[in-house]
């Protein structure tokens, strides 16, 4: 008989399970957990962006777009990139619109990165880029971004793992899951070591308009910068528009255009009905933009609150939507502390080591979840704390 | 101020001292406004918003349009003053449009609710006409949809 098994690809077989996969099998099997898990907005998306996208569907706009999405699309992407970050892009060949900012990461990675090159990965970070950097053949480099640095990339670490290899920088801020920002003088550091470099920087800005406070500043609109930046977004975060998968990549023209290619043979176009809806979402959704932002906030600082009354060290989210709290105190490392608070309480939280090795010592919880739902999970895992704190 | 009564419109069970948090305030400074507004008349009160039809009692609704005549030097307060003391009105408002009034009434039956009006409101001196409009299911009310309440669909882990 045909071993299968001895016939997967191995560069891909190898690549260890998402750490979020893996505990959200355990967490399946319970029924009536309470979930602090999730990595997508409660909101439902706003109801004129679902209306655009039925409209689409009732005018019969049922057929594929152009291979880069369609064109008003992409001027939509590029007028409120300059409307709101300060961004110029042109829509002819420098914007993509894939499907949610995972493609764009992955046409990026495979648009660059080949055997030998290294990539730099600021960690604790997303899941991807790293299985994305090994499956395109290349070495993913984990940079340890620090809780007393606020989780950023500092210029010394950034200096000390660059080498003659390195090739890409991966760029994840706002990040999930610490919250940690980048804000403009940080930024000016980060360009100062690779401006004398030939090192290009993906940016995944997917959370770029939940930020708290500060207003988010894109890497590529310091000077010099959106020559090597390949910025990456989409709409799922900021108009709760997961399920629609649709995310856009912006770059270099040389850059871009090899994407496109790739996503002509891999995907075709993005969906037609969610590029209408997506229309609808820049020209009119800055609003639903502004209340979401206000709710996450209120609850963020609820979450940061509960979690210092536990007694625990919760470094403050500056974005995205979850707290990242260290549960060094209890002894138990993430994975002991995420299981046994399941077994004993019943409430779902991510291992803070499913984002790199460096997030051990940590939980991530997200706030995207009522205030009721907030307030029931923190008085459960006060108890559990308190019982395990040592 | 505002801010406070936004969080308090949608959720009047939060106490202060979560308000204080959401909004990284003192919780004194919250107290002190939410009392200031409650004394002012800004918030009138707290209720709770209930499904009627869920609970399985015997209630029903109508929707009543008034043409009125306005008294000279009163215009239609008093006679709004007159209908809300009703114990079966619950809301009263002045309208533009083709009618003057409108009101929210509540009784046990449709024939109760339809005498009231019939007894009470159509022989008052300065009432014209009468409309009434029973409603038959409430979808949605104070911006909470009351038909087919969302669900959390997501995975409990992503």
């Amino acid at each position: 008989m045909m071993n299968i098994e001895s016939m997967l690809n191995s560069r891909a077989a190898q690549i260890p399970p998402s750490g979020i996969r893996k505990f959200f099998d355990i967490v399946a099997s319970r029924k009536d957990a309470i979930s602090l898990g999730v990595g997508e907005p409660d909101f439902v998306t706003p109801w004129h962006i679902r209306d655009a996208g039925i409209y689409s569907l009732e005018r019969g706009h049922t057929y594929y777009t152009s291979n880069a999405g369609m064109l008003q699309l992409r001027q939509s992407v590029a007028n409120y990139l300059s409307r709101r970050f300060h961004l110029s892009y042109d829509p002819n060949g420098e914007i993509l619109i894939t499907v949610g900012g995972s493609e764009a990461i992955d046409l990026a990675v495979r648009s660059l990165i080949g055997p030998g090159d290294e990539v730099l990965v600021p960690q604790p970070s997303f899941v991807c880029y790293s299985p994305c950097v090994t499956l395109a053949g290349g070495t993913p480099v984990p940079i340890v971004t620090k809780e007393e640095d606020e989780f950023r990339l500092t210029a010394d670490a950034l200096r000390s793992a660059i080498t003659p290899k390195t090739k890409l920088l991966v760029f994840p801020f706002p990040n999930n899951p610490t919250g940690g920002i980048m804000e403009k003088e940080h930024l000016l550091e980060i360009a100062e070591v690779l401006k004398d470099t030939d090192i290009l920087v993906l940016s995944d800005e997917i959370y770029a308009e939940l930020t708290y406070g500060a207003q988010h500043v894109s890497i590529a609109s310091l000077p010099g910068m959106q020559e090597r930046t390949i910025l990456v977004s989409g709409f799922s975060k900021a108009y709760a528009m997961t399920g629609w998968r649709l995310g856009y990549a912006c770059g270099p023209k040389p850059v871009i255009g090899l994407m496109t290619k790739i996503h002509q043979y891999a995907i075709m176009s993005t969906p037609t009905t969610s590029q209408y809806a997506a229309i609808e979402a820049l020209d009119h959704g800055d609003e639903d933009i502004a209340l979401m932002r206000e709710e996450y906030n209120h609850r963020r600082r609820l979450m940061v609150e509960g979690f210092r009354n536990m007694g625990l060290s919760c470094f403050e989210p500056k974005g995205a939507f979850y707290v990242f709290p260290s549960i060094k105190e209890t002894g138990l490392s993430s994975t002991e502390f995420a299981e046994k608070l399941l077994d004993e309480e019943n409430v779902a939280v991510v291992p803070g080591d499913a984002f790199g090795k460096s997030g051990e010592g940590f939980i991530r919880c997200s706030y995207a979840y009522s205030v009721k739902n907030i307030t029931e999970a923190l008085s459960r895992i006060e108890r559990f704390v308190k019982r395990h704190l040592k | 101020m505002h801010k406070i009564l936004k969080i308090l419109e949608k959720n009047s069970h939060l106490s202060a001292r979560e308000i204080a948090v959401m909004l990284d305030m003192d919780v004194k400074e919250v107290e002190a406004q939410i009392a200031k507004m409650e004394e002012e008349g800004i918030i009138v009160g707290y209720q709770t918003l209930v499904d009627w039809d869920k609970a399985e009692t015997e209630r029903v609704t109508a929707f009543i349009e008034l043409r009125v005549t306005p008294q000279r030097g009163e215009g239609f307060d008093k006679i709004a003053e007159r209908i809300y003391q009703y114990d079966q009105v619950k809301t009263v408002w002045l309208m533009s449009g083709s009618f003057d009034i409108g009101l929210i009434c509540e009784g046990k039956s449709m024939k109760e609710v339809a005498l009231f009006v019939a007894e009470k409101l159509a022989p008052m001196p300065s009432v014209i006409s009468t409309g009434t409009h029973f409603v038959l299911k409430t979808y949605k009310q104070s911006g909470v949809i009351f038909d087919k309440p969302q669900k959390d669909e997501r995975s409990v882990i992503s």
